[in-house]
C-alpha cells in the first residue's frame, strides 16, 4: 500500500471534487441528522437538547413498532417471495425454455417480468390504487362480472387487507430483477456440466438443485441483500397507494419520518426514526457481506 | 424427458400465464386510457373502447402542463447523468487505476454511503437549500442526485478500474501524456461501454426518483413527471377515465427509455468487462 512517489503519484487531486462534493450532500447532513435526533426541534429557531429522549419515546411508540413490523412482511413480499421465485423461474428459463423453445422465447419472458421494474414508482403506484379501487376499479368490476361480488373489497381502504394488497403489489413489482440477475448469473454456468449430470440420469429436479442453485449463490446473495434493503427503504409506492393508511395498517419507517419531518414538525423525532433505520440498514448489509465471504471461502 | 411433449407446453402455458398477469395491469390502463367516460361507465374496464377518445390524454396533459414536468424531468435526468458519470470518473481514476493511500476507506465510504437511506438526509438538505436560497429549484435535485448516484458510480468503477491493462497506461506515459491527458485520451474511451451503462442506470434511476423531489420541488413549474403524479393520485377531479389517462403518459417515456436503452445495456454488459 506504500504509494509514495513513481507510478502512484499525483491522483490524490482527483478526489478533491467528489470528496468536497460528498461532505456536503452526505456526511454534514448526516452526521446533522444524527445531531438532531437527541434534540427536540420544530425546525425553526434553536434547538433543545434532550438527550435520549426521542429514542426511548420511539421504542414506546406502537406506531414505530407497527411500522417495523410491516416492513418484516414487506420483506417477505419485495424480497424472499421474489428471490426463490425468480430463482425458480429464471432456471425454467434458461435450462428449460431456452433449450426446448430457443433463446428468444426465454429473453421475451424476461423482458416481459422485467417490464414493471423501469416505471417510476410514483406511476406504478397510480396504475394499481386505479385497479384497486373500491368503486371503480377494474379489480372489483371483473369480480362483479364473473359473479364473485362477494369477494369485492375494499383492496386499499380496509385495515384487514390494505397492506396485503401492497405486498401483491410489491411482489408484481420486484419479480423481475432476480429474474435477470440469475439469468445473468446462469450464462457462467459451464453447459457441459448439466450435460454430465444429464448423463448420469440426474432428472431436471436434481441439476436445478445441485448444480443451478449452488452455483448461482453469488448473484443469490446480492439480491436478496438489495431487495431486503429496498423493503426497508419503501417510500413511493406507499406514500401513492395509501399514505400509510387506512389507520396506520400500511406505516413503514420512511413515511413516517417523513411525516413526523413535514407534517408535524417534529424533527428531532424524525431525525431519531431515520437514524434508527440506517443502523438497521448498515448493519444488516455488513452481516450480509460476512456471510457471503465465509460462504465463498467454504465453498473453495 | 424428451418423450413427454405435454408436459413442455403446460410448463410454457404456465408461464404465458405469468406473463399476462404481470403485463395485464398496464394493458388495462391503456385500454381505459382511451375511452369516454360514458362508455367506461356502461361498459366497464375491460371491454374494448367503442372509439378511441383521446380527450382524457390531452386534458389531463393541459391540465398538469405536462410538457414542462417533462422537461424538467428531462433536465434534472441528463444533468445528472452526465455529471454523475464525470464526478464517479474522477474518484474512480484516483481510486481504481491511482491507488491513492487510504482508498479502502474511501471505497467503506461509498459503499456506505449507497446504503443510506435518504431520509436520513432529507431535513438537513432541505434546510440548507433554504438557507442558500436553492429550495424548490431544479439545480438543488441536481447537486444532490449527481452526488448520490457517484457514490454507486465510484464503487462500481473503481474495481473496474482495478483492473485496468497496465501497459496501456505505461504507453500512454512512454508517448509523454501527463495524468490529465492519459485520463481523457486512453481511460475514458477504453470505458466507454461501462461508462454508457452508468450514464443509462443514472439517468432511469433520477428520472423514477420520488421522495426527494417531492420534497424539494413544490412549485408546480418545477415538478418532475413522477412527483406531479403522485401528488394527484387520489384527488377529487380524477375520475377512472382520467386516472388511468394520467398514468399511461407516466408509463410512456419509461417504455421509450426501455427501449432505447436496451441495446446500450447488454451492449455494455457483454462489452463492459474491459479485459
Amino acid at each position: 500500500m506504500s504509494n509514495r512517489g513513481g507510478r502512484h503519484a499525483g491522483y490524490g487531486v482527483y478526489l478533491i471534487p467528489g470528496v468536497l462534493a460528498s461532505l456536503a450532500v452526505i456526511v454534514v447532513p448526516l452526521v446533522m441528522t444524527v445531531g438532531i435526533s437527541f434534540t427536540r426541534w420544530s425546525g425553526i429557531g434553536s434547538p433543545p437538547w434532550i438527550g435520549f429522549d426521542n429514542y426511548t419515546r420511539l421504542f414506546h411508540d406502537a406506531n414505530f413498532w407497527a411500522s417495523f413490523g410491516h416492513i418484516l412482511l414487506l420483506i417477505l413480499a419485495m424480497a424472499v417471495v421474489p428471490t426463490l421465485l425468480g430463482l425458480l423461474l429464471a432456471a425454467v428459463l434458461f435450462d428449460y425454455i431456452a433449450k426446448i423453445f430457443g433463446p428468444r422465447w426465454a429473453s421475451v419472458f424476461r423482458s416481459g417480468f422485467y417490464l414493471p421494474q423501469v416505471l417510476p414508482v410514483a406511476v406504478t403506484g397510480i396504475v394499481w390504487g386505479w385497479i384497486l379501487h373500491p368503486s371503480y376499479g377494474a379489480l372489483n368490476r371483473i369480480l362483479d362480472t364473473v359473479g364473485l361480488s362477494s369477494l369485492s373489497r375494499n383492496w386499499l381502504g380496509d385495515p384487514k387487507y390494505a397492506l396485503y394488497s401492497v405486498m401483491a403489489v410489491m411482489i408484481w413489482f420486484q419479480l423481475g430483477y432476480p429474474i435477470v440477475m440469475f439469468m445473468s448469473g446462469l450464462q457462467r454456468i459451464d453447459p457441459e456440466l448439466y450435460e454430465a449430470a444429464d448423463l448420469d440420469g440426474a432428472g431436471w429436479w436434481q441439476r436445478f438443485r445441485h448444480i443451478t442453485v449452488y452455483l448461482i449463490r453469488p448473484e443469490f446473495y446480492v439480491v436478496l441483500v438489495t431487495t431486503t434493503i429496498a423493503a426497508l427503504k419503501i417510500f413511493g409506492q406507499i406514500f401513492v397507494l395509501t399514505r400509510g393508511g387506512p389507520s396506520n395498517a400500511t406505516l413503514v419507517p420512511s413515511y413516517f419520518a417523513y411525516k413526523n419531518f413535514f407534517e408535524k414538525a417534529q424533527v428531532g423525532y424524525g431525525s431519531a426514526i431515520s437514524t434508527v433505520l440506517t443502523v438497521i440498514i448498515i448493519v444488516l448489509a455488513f452481516v450480509f457481506l460476512r456471510l457471503q465471504t465465509r460462504d465463498q471461502r467454504k465453498g473453495l | 424427458m424428451t418423450k413427454r411433449y405435454p408436459a413442455r407446453y403446460i410448463v410454457l402455458a404456465v408461464l404465458i400465464v405469468l406473463l399476462l398477469l404481470t403485463v395485464a395491469p398496464l394493458l388495462v390502463v391503456a385500454l381505459n386510457a382511451v375511452k369516454s367516460p360514458a362508455d367506461y361507465a356502461s361498459n366497464g374496464p375491460l371491454s374494448i373502447p367503442k372509439s378511441l377518445h383521446w380527450s382524457g390524454i390531452v386534458d389531463f396533459w393541459q391540465r398538469v402542463d405536462f410538457s414542462r414536468k417533462l422537461l424538467n424531468s428531462f433536465i434534472t435526468a441528463s444533468v445528472v447523468a452526465v455529471l454523475g458519470v464525470l464526478l464517479s470518473v474522477l474518484n474512480a481514476y484516483a481510486l481504481g487505476i491511482g491507488r491513492v493511500k487510504g482508498r479502502v476507506w474511501f471505497l467503506v465510504f461509498f459503499l456506505v454511503a449507497n446504503l443510506l437511506p435518504q431520509e436520513v438526509l432529507v431535513y438537513p438538505l432541505y434546510y440548507l437549500s433554504k438557507s442558500l436560497h436553492l429550495y424548490d429549484s431544479l439545480l438543488s435535485i441536481i447537486i444532490i442526485f449527481t452526488v448520490i448516484q457517484s457514490a454507486f458510480g465510484t464503487y462500481l468503477l473503481s474495481s473496474v478500474y482495478a483492473e485496468f491493462p497496465t501497459e496501456l497506461l505505461d504507453a500512454a506515459a512512454v508517448d509523454g501524456a501527463g495524468r490529465w491527458r492519459t485520463l481523457w485520451r486512453v481511460v475514458v474511451p477504453v470505458s466507454g461501454p461501462t461508462l454508457a451503462v452508468l450514464f443509462t442506470f443514472f439517468f432511469i434511476w433520477t428520472w423514477n426518483e420520488f421522495f426527494l423531489p417531492l420534497v424539494f420541488l413544490i412549485s408546480n413549474a418545477n415538478q418532475t413527471v413522477p412527483v406531479a403524479l403522485g401528488v394527484l393520485q387520489g384527488d377529487r377531479q380524477m375520475d377512472a377515465t382520467t386516472t388511468s389517462a394520467s398514468a399511461l403518459i407516466g408509463i410512456l417515456p419509461a417504455m421509450l427509455f426501455f427501449l432505447i436503452f436496451q441495446r446500450t445495456l447488454t451492449r455494455g454488459i457483454t462489452a463492459g468487462a474491459i479485459k
